[in-house]
């Protein structure tokens, strides 16, 4: 058998376990794999230039592939750096492993230099985490922190490696575990039968049906079978945040997202329905609304992997665990053998109702020949990428205006961190798909806010010569910050405004790249299309957008998911 | 609603913390855990009492679940079961008259004396957390509590149910 060190066993386990791509950055704890990484040619590793960076990358890398992101990281700041990152990754259920160094075992607990409790800080942000104390444990423990992080409800995955576990002189025999066998880790992705021939009769049945589909259905690759069930039953389709490009975003049986900054139809839709039917979604309150008047009429069939997802907000009536794919797949299985009748026919109605929602036409809004609003910049983006962009954003009113205004066609082409609300995500994110897709056209949507939090790594994009094309909405304000003050505080804009933007052309200039500000609104579209034709490099597109515009609809607190404002002066009127 | 829920789970440092952090990081309450390896020493098993309505109930069992750690997780509430619980009481016994109390006292509650000093009587009593209570709630307006330790409640269901890896 092959004899490493420890720190060759970690490289080792990397390429055993296909990685390509590592993002990190070195220090005191992690020298050895350092060492051991320097003359390896399997695995690329992207030097980023602060840890929780490190992390979206590999987050974003996961997120466009389906793949395991991996993060290498120092112990101490190297480790805590990563916290914000391993957050988002573990709310959205993204899977990846992060290894970080930890000082020697010998000096565990005693306040040793970069020393911080890892495995305890990451606990809560964590699906699951080992702590290495033998070199022999690596092999094992890296096999397992991958296959934990990729099966079931995927999620983040730490592994601490003490500096002395990693000694290059010790040398132990090396064999990386071909399967993983763990009893108290079972994760199954088939439904029960009886739960689905129940759901599938009810479906049959319904006169007003919804399929609500969230990050479950992009996580479990179901696109397909998602399709083929909404084509058999005809089925309006709405999507969380997360779920966007499960569905094609063109299709028109797609409402659109749901929630609080819902389309006015797919809100409609969910609040008069009689059966929803969700898919990988968890009944978020950025969603539900008030849980109490949440869709009053409608019998509830949760597929979810995770049954703490079920009934935890919202009381289902058929609860089905499984992967979205194979429960679907379970379903059509179950029409055919039931022998069930569908006719279309009866949803005639219910889709006649839903257009006449549609016809309101929520997302209209007013152009101006002196400002750019927002909407138009994401629909000029659309434009010049052909739809076909894989779009990473940041947080706030441009995540939202992404969200509403960029009809996605695939899954995996929306990043965006749903859960947490990360700002700072977008551009590493953004960086993270490209490294995946190097010839594939990248967009990072952001504003003034949140690409401040993470704009040091322009730097590393100059290193690796990665084109993506940042899309700043610049309002120079913290723009969803402001809109709440404006609808909920009276207009007392406490410490959103940005006072001293920098110059973000020079500041993509100084760090290699090619910056573009653009403020006139007959302007914008040629200058998106010539951002896009630099292929091969990097564009700060610095656009001045309208101030005052804010994002609707927008639910009205404590109200129905139908209860919305649809611009600053209207909203609806309830029937109940 | 009180209920006692057991875990088996994998006897590996760490397996703790990450149960009862769950329990803090949800806003779960914990009345008592007890915690100790089993018959085969890779495995421990948890009493966990804790109080909260149906839906808070089936929460913490799908999430401790849900940790990989965890093997096994059972609500014993929900059939019957037996629960026990020890404690220590360590006591004022300088006179005569108050140790005759104390001893007669124990003895009605199948108590021990397991130390005594000139001083000090220490009382040993198993049973349920209820019996405890009032053992300490007698004792207590006998002489003075100098010190009092329990062990949280330990559970097992009865007949055929049972906890297996």
């Amino acid at each position: 058998m092959e004899m490493l060190s420890g720190a060759e066993m970690v490289v080792r386990a990397l390429e055993d376990e296909g990685v390509e791509h590592i993002f990190g950055y070195p220090g005191g704890s992690v020298l050895d794999i350092y060492d051991a990484l320097f003359e390896n040619s399997k695995i690329e590793h992207v030097l980023v230039r602060h840890e929780q960076a490190a992390v979206h990358m590999a987050d974003g890398y996961a997120r466009s592939t389906g793949k395991v992101g991996a993060v290498l990281v120092t112990s101490g700041p190297g480790a805590t750096n990563c916290i914000t990152g391993i957050a988002t990754a573990y709310m959205d259920s993204i899977p990846l492993v992060v290894l970080s160094g930890q000082v020697p075992t010998s000096l565990i607990g005693g306040d040793a230099f970069q020393e911080v409790d890892m495995i305890g800080i990451s606990r809560p942000v964590v699906k699951h985490s080992f702590l290495c104390k033998t070199a022999s444990e690596i092999p094992e423990a890296i096999k397992k922190a991958f296959y934990i992080a990729a099966t079931g409800r995927p999620g983040p995955v730490v592994v601490d490696l003490p500096k002395d576990v990693q000694n290059p002189k010790e040398k132990f025999p090396y064999e990386y575990p071909k399967s993983v066998h763990m009893r108290s880790y079972n994760p199954s992705k088939t439904g029960h039968k009886g739960q689905i021939k129940r759901a599938v009769k009810m479906l049959a049945e319904a006169k007003q049906p919804v399929l609500y589909i969230g990050g479950g259905a992009v996580a479990a690759n179901a696109a397909a079978q998602v399709q083929r069930l909404a084509d058999l039953f005809s089925l309006p389709v709405t999507s969380t945040l997360m779920g966007l490009g499960a569905f094609p975003g063109t299709h028109s049986q797609f409402l659109g997202m749901l929630g609080m900054h819902g389309t006015y139809e797919a809100n409609n839709a969910m609040h008069h329905a009689d059966l929803i039917l969700a898919v990988g979604a968890r009944f978020d309150d950025r969603v539900t609304n008030h849980v109490a008047k949440f869709c009053p009429n409608a019998k509830l069939v949760h597929i979810d992997i995770d049954p703490a997802s079920i009934s935890k907000t919202v009381q289902v009536d058929v609860p089905i665990v499984g992967a979205a794919d194979t429960v679907i797949e379970q379903m059509l299985e179950a029409v055919t053998e039931l022998n069930l009748e569908i006719d279309n026919g009866q949803l005639a109605d219910w889709w006649e109702q839903i257009e006449g929602w549609r016809a309101r036409q929520c997302l209209e809004y007013a152009k101006s020949p002196s400002v750019i609003k927002p909407q138009q910049v994401i629909q000029s983006l659309y434009k010049a990428t052909g739809g076909s962009a894989f779009v990473a954003s940041d947080v706030g009113q441009h995540q939202m205006f992404a969200a509403l205004y960029y009809p996605f066609a695939k899954p995996r082409q929306w990043i965006n961190s749903g859960g947490l609300g990360t700002m700072g995500f977008g551009l590493p994110a953004a960086m993270g798909v490209q490294f995946a897709h190097p010839g594939a056209v990248v967009a990072c949507v952001t504003g003034d806010g949140s690409i401040q939090m993470n704009i040091q790594e322009l730097s590393t994009c100059l290193q690796y010569g990665i084109p993506v094309k940042i899309i700043a909405l610049n309002n120079r304000a913290l723009g969803m910050v402001k809109q709440w003050q404006k609808m909920f505080y009276g207009g007392r804009h406490s410490h959103s405004y940005m006072e001293s933007l920098p110059d973000f052309v020079k500041l993509a200039e100084s760090y290699g790249h090619v910056g573009i500000r653009v403020d006139d609104p007959a302007k914008l579209d040629e200058a998106m299309e010539y951002a896009f034709s630099l292929k091969d490099r990097l564009v700060f597109m610095d656009i001045a957008v309208d101030p005052d515009e804010h994002v609707y609809p927008m639910q009205i607190k404590f109200g129905g998911m139908n209860e919305m404002w649809l611009s600053k002066t209207e909203r609806t009127q309830c029937d109940d | 609603m009180r209920r006692l829920i057991s875990v088996l789970l994998e006897n590996e440092s760490g397996a703790l913390s990450r149960v009862v952090g769950l329990f803090s990081q949800r806003g779960y309450n914990i009345e008592s855990l007890t915690v100790a390896p089993t018959d085969d020493p890779t495995l421990s098993r948890m009493t966990i009492v804790t109080l909260g309505d149906e839906r808070v109930i089936e929460q913490i069992t799908k999430q401790l679940h849900k940790l990989v750690d965890v093997l096994k997780v059972s609500d014993i509430t929900e059939g019957s079961h037996v629960e026990r619980e020890i404690m220590l009481v360590k006591c004022r016994a300088a006179t005569g008259e108050v140790r005759d109390e104390l001893k007669r006292m124990s003895e009605i509650y199948r108590g021990q004396i397991v130390d005594a000093t000139a001083e000090l009587y220490t009382v040993q009593l198993v049973g349920t957390s209820d019996k405890l209570d009032a053992f300490l709630g007698t004792l207590s307006q006998l002489t003075e509590l100098v010190e009092v330790v329990r062990s949280g409640v330990c559970g097992i269901a009865r007949g055929e149910r049972a906890l297996h890896a």
